[in-house]
């Protein structure tokens, strides 16, 4: 293996081994109550239970459009993470959200998301969010996310201290 | 009730504006929306950004208010898509919004909304969507 291939799989091997803690660093994703079920290399998963609070609509019970967009954003960023092969800082630039339904009152909201093409300064996503499986789709989304290259200010193991740290790892 | 006063009492009684703190300052059909910060709306904690999907829930709200404010309608309106722009970084301070209804059909209606924080000429997030208005929708 190339050193490359080394920095690369360490990499995405801090994000898998960090997975349950990534969206707890994020206070708005705590706050919403996701919580990341999985990560492969280009996708990721994630979970947000119904809650009272988050209700937008109070004679449906239906939650409120902001949370999916929050959920589908912050998924489409984790994914766009585990695609890139080197540390890059990003921000969202743009994010289309289409809703099919509503979510259903009481029932946990699932969501899936892909990073399908990567350039150097860009990262384009899609999203899912569902009830149980993605044939009941509550609300799809396109994301753009601009890459910043922060190798200018952060090389080699300082990049990797940087990733560690956008994880919640402390410095071994 | 006049039409300002129905919308704040559905806001008053909506679980998530409530969560969100979101206040809003009605004038005839005018409207701005604020929303003072608060901590857990961090998205990024190492430079103390604001979430982007908290500024999107932000301009969704304001989109919907406004389209309920020049409407008939008795609930709020269903949104059909929404396209966000982010700008500026959102720093960790409070936001307000503005939207225009572009155009309000008997099915559907256009809106585009925008965010800002120190200064209005720089908006932090645009918003551009469509809400189902149709009572049977």
């Amino acid at each position: 293996m190339s050193n490359e291939d080394d920095k690369d799989a360490l990499l995405y091997e801090l994000m898998r081994k960090n997975a349950p803690k990534i969206m707890n660093n994020v206070p708005w994703a705590k706050a919403l109550g996701f919580e990341l079920t999985g990560i492969e290399r280009g996708r990721a998963f994630a979970k947000v239970a119904w809650r009272e609070d988050l209700v937008g609509d109070p004679d449906s019970g239906v939650i409120h459009g902001g949370v999916l967009t929050a959920l589908l954003d912050n998924l489409c960023g984790v994914a766009a993470n585990t695609a890139l092969r080197e540390p890059k800082s990003m921000a969202t630039l743009d994010l289309r959200i289409d809703y099919m339904r509503p979510a259903e009152k009481g029932r946990d909201i699932l969501a899936e998301a892909e990073c399908y093409h990567l350039t150097r300064n860009v990262a384009f996503t899609h999203a899912w969010a569902y009830h149980e499986t993605r044939e009941k789709v509550i609300a799809t989304a396109a994301g753009a996310f601009a890459l910043n290259d922060i190798s200018k200010w952060a090389s080699g193991n300082e990049a990797v201290e940087y990733a560690r740290k956008m994880m919640g790892e402390s410095s071994s | 009730m006049n039409r300002a006063e129905e919308l704040e009492a559905f806001l008053d009684r909506t679980p998530f504006a409530q969560y969100l703190g979101l206040r809003c300052e009605i004038m005839g059909d005018e409207m701005t929306t604020v929303l003072p910060f608060q901590d857990k709306f961090i998205g990024n904690a190492a430079i103390k950004a604001l979430h982007g999907g908290c500024t999107g829930a932000f301009l969704e709200l304001t989109a919907m208010a406004q389209v309920f404010l020049q409407s008939e309608l008795s609930r709020p309106p269903k949104p059909i898509n929404i396209t966000i722009d982010y700008l500026r970084s959102a720093k960790g301070e409070d936001l307000y919004a503005r939207a225009i209804v572009h155009k309000l059909g008997r099915r559907m209606a256009s809106v585009r909304a925008e965010a800002w924080q120190a200064e209005r000429e720089k908006p932090v997030a645009a918003l551009q969507a469509h809400f189902l208005v149709a009572e049977n929708g």
